[in-house]
């Protein structure tokens, strides 16, 4: 019993964890750096 | 269309416009004179027409129909005559462009300008304009375009010159270094925010499971487990993104400065201390939970402020913005030969020869050798009327020359300049300038004594029933009463505020600026550009119709500014020069002689000029004279045949709005104040105007003298002092005053100066400010309240020993829930 819950809390923590260096990657590549403009380009996005 | 119902009523009320036709372009009324009978399209301005034309003729309408359903904001459009030809120097290319992933060269390019989602959508339609250019991403925020093209069919200042002529002036990516820092750095808070946000979800899940144990029973050794996961994740919470609270507290007791980030990490510390001993212990309370919630929601407070600062220039970044990149330097060769070579600025040292073509921005300050000119020097006096050079006069960097060419000896040069010294002021006086104690942060300063007396108080009077359950009561008051909400509340009150002047058009640079502001004080005011038009206009004009014919018929081949404004009013006023053919001779700084074909003479200048030529003077023009003459503004006279025949008063008229802006501020307890680099004259009849008295009134003054008045200002009133200006020369006096606002239209030394910049044209927008003021001291006090009650409430049950780690648990988030509620609420009540 208690080695499943070490298990299931080590790979719900890895699952996090791989979805936080996701985060981390897309932020150093400047994913988040323009929060504004990419909202207001989709409003565009019918006219061509 | 857009422009805003007020403005135009007061412009209409002033009688500036007779019917209400709106500019093609920029929707604000085109004023009567230059309304185009039966023409669809109605410009206010040669900016606005050209840049229409441009738009038009590239098939980018929807630009217009954009802005309408977007309810954007306008302003009349503002071209250069630059033709950026030190883009295409490799020394350029070399600092700024980089070859692009997908072929091609790209770089980035700050504009002028852009303001509204309908700017995003036109700056990246450029490639419809510039053929060549395959990519252009504009971030609104920061105003710097990213742009792709093919250098084989395209150059730099063709692209350049393509967005100047859609209304948007680039310049050279400079300050680059710093911006990559902040970059740097909101990307690590950011960062620190994800980390945060991932171990708090954890920590709450095995929180979660700890208190369904406690209900219902759980294995010790599970118990255990969860306890001891929940530890290492929330000690990791404090050692990483945690630590910048830390940070901060030790900063302040170093600097023995109240800061909230004090009580913060005084909870974090003791909460920690205590859940890792009782982890060891296996018994008693571990508030980790609590803990990592908090430290991510403070976070979370932190990147809503950050995301509201915006970047400062260094001087010498500020002093290349103002000075041409190239200059023409004059190299003497054997035997008296010399060739004009094209140099960088920077190369140029004291003494050398340059020459300044019409038209050009002076290199270096320096002293004239050959020629006459006129010279706009605005930019060090704020004034718009040309002055008159010659050889002999001492000429200053970044001013522009006239109508004609100089050779300038060099004398000071790049920082050393008039220009670079006040822009190194302007530096200076920003970073010495008293720092703002927010208004939490104040609070902690109290805050942190009575919650430590009450934690003490609290383990005291527990002690009789054992140490571990006063510690126990002591830990959970440290806890529940972390000013968490207290932290949210300001930044989460000023990003709502700052978005919604911003969407109005008013960008301010931090919220601290919106808090100082609540406190009236003494606000400073420049007068041209910023209370007046800041153009050289025609006034008033008598005489009749016909004599102005042949006046214009006189002057329209002179270059000098009066005569230009002068011909430009004529045009639009319906009188057309005189067809006949007119022989003119002209005298620099004096006046135009013309001779028409039928032998009549034409004098057009100033009276004692005309007075030289023999021409006899009316005593009635000379009243009507006299009487501009005492509101400081000039005349030109005209003359046919020897006899006076009329008069026209040139200058800078203020703007319709501005008695009522500043009679609001006054009614707002704010005492205003003219600082002026004008004439006494013209200054004081401005204020007569606008309802200021005399002593209200200081005239002739230095960009230093202004800066020096703001200093004393500051060090002798107890409320903030403003300064609202448009140009260089209130740049430093700016960045001294408590808040520095900038008018549309500025330098951009004044942008960087400022503290708050008003994108709309006029003064409307600084009555918006005060109206968001208000609106943000009275919401941030009741998020303060509401945060604070939670806190005595919670902290008094925690003293009694009535909270455990669950109350605690379930307290803060909604602590913080409510401020939320309370600082988005104002978001969507609009207080007009």
């Amino acid at each position: 019993m208690t080695g499943v819950l070490i298990l299931m809390l080590v790979v719900a923590l890895l699952l996090g964890a791989s979805a936080l260096v996701a985060f981390v990657v897309m932020a150093k590549r400047g994913q988040f750096d323009d929060l504004e403009t990419p909202a207001i380009r989709a409003v565009f996005d019918d006219d061509e | 269309m857009t422009a805003s119902p007020a403005s135009r009523t007061e412009l209409r009320a002033a009688g500036g416009v007779h019917e209400e036709v709106p500019c093609t372009h920029c929707a604000l009324p085109v004023p009567g004179s230059f309304i185009e009978s039966g023409a669809a399209e109605q410009f206010c301005c040669a900016g606005c027409r050209s840049v229409y034309s441009i738009i038009h003729s590239s098939g980018l309408d929807r630009y217009y129909d954009l802005r309408r359903e977007l309810d954007a904001p306008t302003g009349s459009a503002r071209t250069t005559a630059e033709r950026y030809e030190e883009m295409n120097d490799p020394e350029y290319h070399a600092l700024f462009v980089t070859p692009a992933s997908g072929g091609g060269v790209e770089t980035e390019l700050i504009l002028e300008g852009v303001h509204c989602p309908a700017c995003v959508w036109l700056v990246e339609r450029l490639g419809r304009v510039v053929p060549g250019v395959s990519e252009c991403r504009l971030n609104l925020r920061q105003s710097v375009a990213r742009v792709r093209w093919d250098p084989a069919s395209a150059d730099l200042s063709s692209i350049a010159r393509g967005l100047n002529a859609l209304g948007y002036p680039p310049h050279a990516p400079r300050g680059g270094a710093k911006r990559d820092a902040m970059r740097a750095e909101s990307r690590a808070a950011l960062i620190n925010l994800g980390v945060a946000g991932f171990l708090a979800g954890n920590v709450m899940l095995l929180a979660l499971a700890l208190y369904g144990g406690m209900l219902q029973g759980m294995a010790a050794e599970h118990r255990s487990l969860f306890r001891w996961v929940s530890a290492g994740l929330g000690m990791l919470t404090l050692a990483w993104p945690g630590r910048t609270f830390f940070r901060g507290a030790i900063a302040a007791l170093r600097t023995r400065s109240t800061h909230l980030d004090v009580p913060i990490a005084l909870a974090l510390a003791v909460g920690a201390a205590w859940g890792l001993a009782n982890t060891i212990r296996g018994t008693g309370e571990i508030y980790f939970d609590s803990l990592s919630v908090l430290v991510f929601l403070l976070l979370v407070g932190r990147t809503i402020q950050r995301y509201h600062q915006r970047r400062a220039s260094s001087a010498v970044d500020l002093i290349f913005s103002m000075t041409p990149a190239r200059a023409h330097r004059i190299d003497a060769r054997e035997a008296g030969h010399e060739a004009v070579v094209t140099v960088s600025t920077a190369s140029l040292v004291q003494a050398d020869l340059v020459e300044v073509r019409a038209g050009e921005v002076l290199p270096a300050d320096g002293v004239i050798e050959i020629g006459e000119s006129t010279v706009d020097a605005s930019l060090l006096t704020g004034e718009p009327r040309p002055v008159e050079v010659a050889i002999g006069s001492v000429v200053a960097a970044g001013t522009v020359n006239g109508p004609g060419v100089l050779r300038v000896r060099v004398g000071k040069v790049g920082e050393e300049s008039r220009v670079g010294r006040l822009m190194q002021q302007v530096t200076e006086a920003s970073t010495q300038r008293s720092a703002w104690v927010q208004l939490a942060d104040r609070i902690a300063g109290v805050f942190v004594v009575v919650v430590v007396v009450a934690a003490a108080l609290t383990a005291w009077a527990w002690w009789p029933s054992g140490a571990g359950v006063a510690i126990e009561h002591a830990t959970a008051l440290l806890i529940v009463s972390c000013p968490c909400a207290l932290g949210l509340a300001t930044p989460l009150v000023m990003s709502v505020a700052c978005g919604r002047l911003a969407r109005r058009g008013v960008l301010v640079k931090g919220g601290d600026v919106l808090e100082r502001l609540a406190k009236p004080g003494v606000l400073f005011t420049d007068k041209t550009g910023t209370l007046t038009e800041g153009s050289l206009r025609v006034l008033d004009r008598h005489g009749t119709d016909e004599h102005w014919a042949m006046a214009a018929a006189a002057e329209h081949r002179s270059n000098h500014a009066v005569a230009r404004t002068l011909l430009a009013h004529l045009e639009h006023s319906g009188i057309a020069r005189d067809p006949r053919n007119c022989e003119t001779k002209e005298v620099f700084g004096r006046g135009v002689q013309g001779t028409l074909e039928d032998g009549s003479r034409v004098l057009v200048g100033s009276r004692a000029w005309l007075v030289e030529q023999g021409a006899t003077i009316d005593p009635a023009l000379d009243a009507i004279a006299a009487e501009h003459g005492a509101r400081g503004e000039s005349t030109v006279w005209m003359a046919i045949d020897g006899a006076s025949a009329g008069i026209a008063a040139l200058g800078d008229a203020p703007r319709p709005e501005a008695r009522a802006q500043l009679d609001a501020l006054r009614q707002r307890g704010w005492s205003v104040r003219l600082l002026t680099g004008d004439r006494g004259d013209s200054a004081r009849a401005v204020a007569s105007e606008l309802g200021l008295t005399e002593d209200e009134v200081q005239a002739e003054l230095s960009p230093e003298d202004k800066l020096s008045r703001v200093r004393t200002a500051t060090a002798k009133t107890d409320g903030t002092v403003v300064m609202l200006g448009d140009g260089v020369n209130d740049a430093a006096a700016m960045a001294a005053a408590d808040v520095g606002i900038a008018v549309r239209g500025g330098a951009e030394a004044s942008l960087e100066a400022a503290d708050v910049y008003l994108q709309a044209p006029g003064l409307e927008p600084l009555g918006e400010l005060m109206r968001a003021v208000r609106v943000v001291r009275s919401r941030l006090v009741l998020c303060l309240v509401v945060s604070l009650g939670y806190n005595i409430i919670a902290g008094a049950a925690a003293v009694m020993g009535l909270i455990g780690p669950l109350a605690a648990a379930v307290i803060m988030p909604a602590s913080s829930l409510s401020v939320l509620t309370i600082a988005s609420l104002g978001a969507r009540r609009n207080p007009r």
